[in-house]
């Protein structure tokens, strides 16, 4: 290896990086006051606080315990979808227009219309967790299938394999990388989805801690949920990703973060 | 096996016969008619290497594509043997120019080459067999446990070759297969496919626009006309031996025939 600056070396940068974030922080506490923006230790303190009568780590695995139900639930339903409309043609020729129309509404805006049609309960939320999921992984499976080269699947034919043999050994393995990164990135607008559903109808969640928070004037818990919010998506995404990397490595899903929208 | 017996005794079962084969889409002026290649009549025989020679564009990939069945003909007559062809089928290998888009990347070189016998589903233990025989074939023993984006474009295709010669086919339609790689490589991977054919008494349809490499290989070379309207302007036969020289008089003769022959064709469309 060659030498490089010490600029270079993550071990540096990044813990460097965090150091002056929370500075910044911590004066921007000090210029605008506890109220407006708590510093680092009132935050710690307020988390300390929701730690000991357990309610963040009761918030979080709820949050959590939605996200991933409605995610899984979701890209199951859509991996095959997406295939079928990919691989037939008189469906795709229906189903595109209409697919390009809804998957512009945001989840968000369907949560009053989900409450009603699913209750106030658990359902509502998985579902709409569903729906965030549903369309973003059917497109990218649907792209993926359109993408296969002709010539894999002409090959796979004058081999002798039938239609279901050429989309078993064929087009799925060829769409892997696709569908991957739809579930990946699923996983962020999933938790996007659900704090904006627990805000508006929940009685625990994350997103109902920041939102419930503000009726006691709790700055310090809100910057909490945030934070706890921040690390919940970035530690499953890397957990996806990694776990991407480790078993899906032969169909061409590599290291790379997606980008969110 | 009957596709075993099919591909080994070289009999008419596996002669081409192509009568009178159009292949024309409807032009936007209605009621005309645009023909890629028009009235095609070639007989090829089992056993045979034949060589389609013409310019990029004159419609030899067509006339492959319609063999091996992956696009539909207009017109005419297509059969191998006494069989009327219009979909895909095992007893005709395609070898794909493309390498990198036809090998499945997911696949070490050793499944690969397994995958139509899978498809057969042939037990592990044959289909290990056939494999073997065939990497050692085309010379890529030790690398069964590789994958393709680890091997060199030569590589890729002498996998490629391995993949379809392990179903046994009794045709091997090659579409430009050394088209992509260098100098070098490309007269290796020559040789060795004459070499191959020599020992496995396929009949070969090769594609090419390089003459050299069709004088190379070809027991018999068919020159395509600019299209539309492609059809077969002549066939050469190339009565020598392999492994052939290139520097034999010969040899050159034949090439500047060819050379000629495209010559003048070009100068009657280009300068009318």
């Amino acid at each position: 290896m060659k030498p490089t600056s010490i600029l270079h070396r993550k071990w540096f940068t990044v813990p460097l990086l965090w150091v002056f974030a929370i500075v910044a922080w911590q004066i921007g506490a000090w210029i605008y006051g506890p109220e407006i923006i708590p510093g680092p230790v009132a935050t710690w303190k307020g988390a300390q606080e929701l730690l000991e009568d357990g309610s963040l780590v009761k918030y979080i695995g709820v949050s959590f315990y939605r996200v991933f139900l409605g995610w899984a639930l979701g890209s199951l339903l859509a991996i095959p979808i997406g295939l079928i409309i990919g691989r037939v043609t008189a469906i795709r020729v229906f189903a595109e227009p209409f697919l390009n129309f809804i998957r512009f509404i945001p989840p968000i805006a369907f949560i009053t219309l989900f409450l009603v049609w699913f209750g106030i309960g658990e359902q509502s939320k998985i579902a709409l967790i569903m729906y965030a999921t549903l369309f973003i992984v059917m497109m990218n499976t649907l792209t993926g299938v359109l993408s296969v080269e002709e010539d894999k699947i002409r090959s796979a034919r004058s081999m002798g394999a039938s239609e279901w043999q050429i989309l078993v050994h064929v087009v799925i393995p060829a769409t892997t990388p696709y569908i991957f990164t739809g579930i990946r990135l699923a996983m962020g607008t999933s938790y996007m989805a659900i704090i904006g559903a627990e805000m508006i109808a929940a009685n625990e969640g994350v997103g109902f801690l920041i939102w419930n928070s503000r009726l006691f004037f709790r700055t310090d818990w809100i910057f909490v949920g945030l934070i706890s919010l921040g690390l919940m998506g970035f530690l499953t995404d890397r957990l996806v990703g990694w776990i991407g990397r480790k078993t899906l490595y032969r169909y061409g899903v590599i290291s790379s973060a997606p980008v969110r929208r | 096996m009957s596709a075993n017996a099919s591909a080994n005794a070289h009999t008419a079962s596996n002669t081409i016969t192509i009568e009178r084969l159009n292949k024309s889409y409807a032009d936007l002026k209605p009621g005309s008619i645009h023909y890629i290649i028009k009235d095609i009549d070639l007989v090829i025989k089992g056993g045979e290497f034949f060589v389609l020679l013409g310019p990029s564009g004159c419609g030899k990939s067509t006339l492959l594509n319609i063999i091996a069945g992956f696009v539909s003909k207009s017109g005419g007559n297509l059969r191998v043997g006494d069989e009327e062809i219009s979909k895909p089928g095992r007893e005709r290998a395609v070898v794909f120019q493309q390498a990198d888009s036809s090998l499945f990347p997911w696949l070490t070189v050793r499944q690969n080459v397994e995958f139509g016998l899978k498809m057969k589903k042939m037990p592990k233990e044959q289909r290990r067999a056939i494999s073997d025989k065939f990497i050692r074939l085309v010379g890529l023993f030790g690398h069964e446990n590789k994958f393709p984006r680890e091997l060199s474009g030569g590589m890729k295709q002498r996998v490629q070759l391995a993949r379809v010669l392990a179903n046994d086919p009794s045709i091997l339609l090659m579409d430009e297969p050394f088209g992509a790689l260098d100098a070098m490589t490309r007269r290796t991977m020559q040789k060795e496919l004459s070499h191959i054919w020599q020992e496995t008494n396929k009949t070969v349809i090769f594609v090419t626009h390089d003459i050299q490499e069709a004088l190379l290989l070809g027991g018999r070379i068919a020159v395509m006309s600019h299209g539309p309207n492609a059809h077969i302007s002549d066939i050469y036969d190339v009565p020598m031996g392999y492994p052939r020289d290139a520097s034999l008089p010969e040899f050159q003769a034949l090439h500047r025939t060819i050379q000629s022959h495209f010559d003048a064709e070009l100068e009657g469309t280009m300068y009318p």
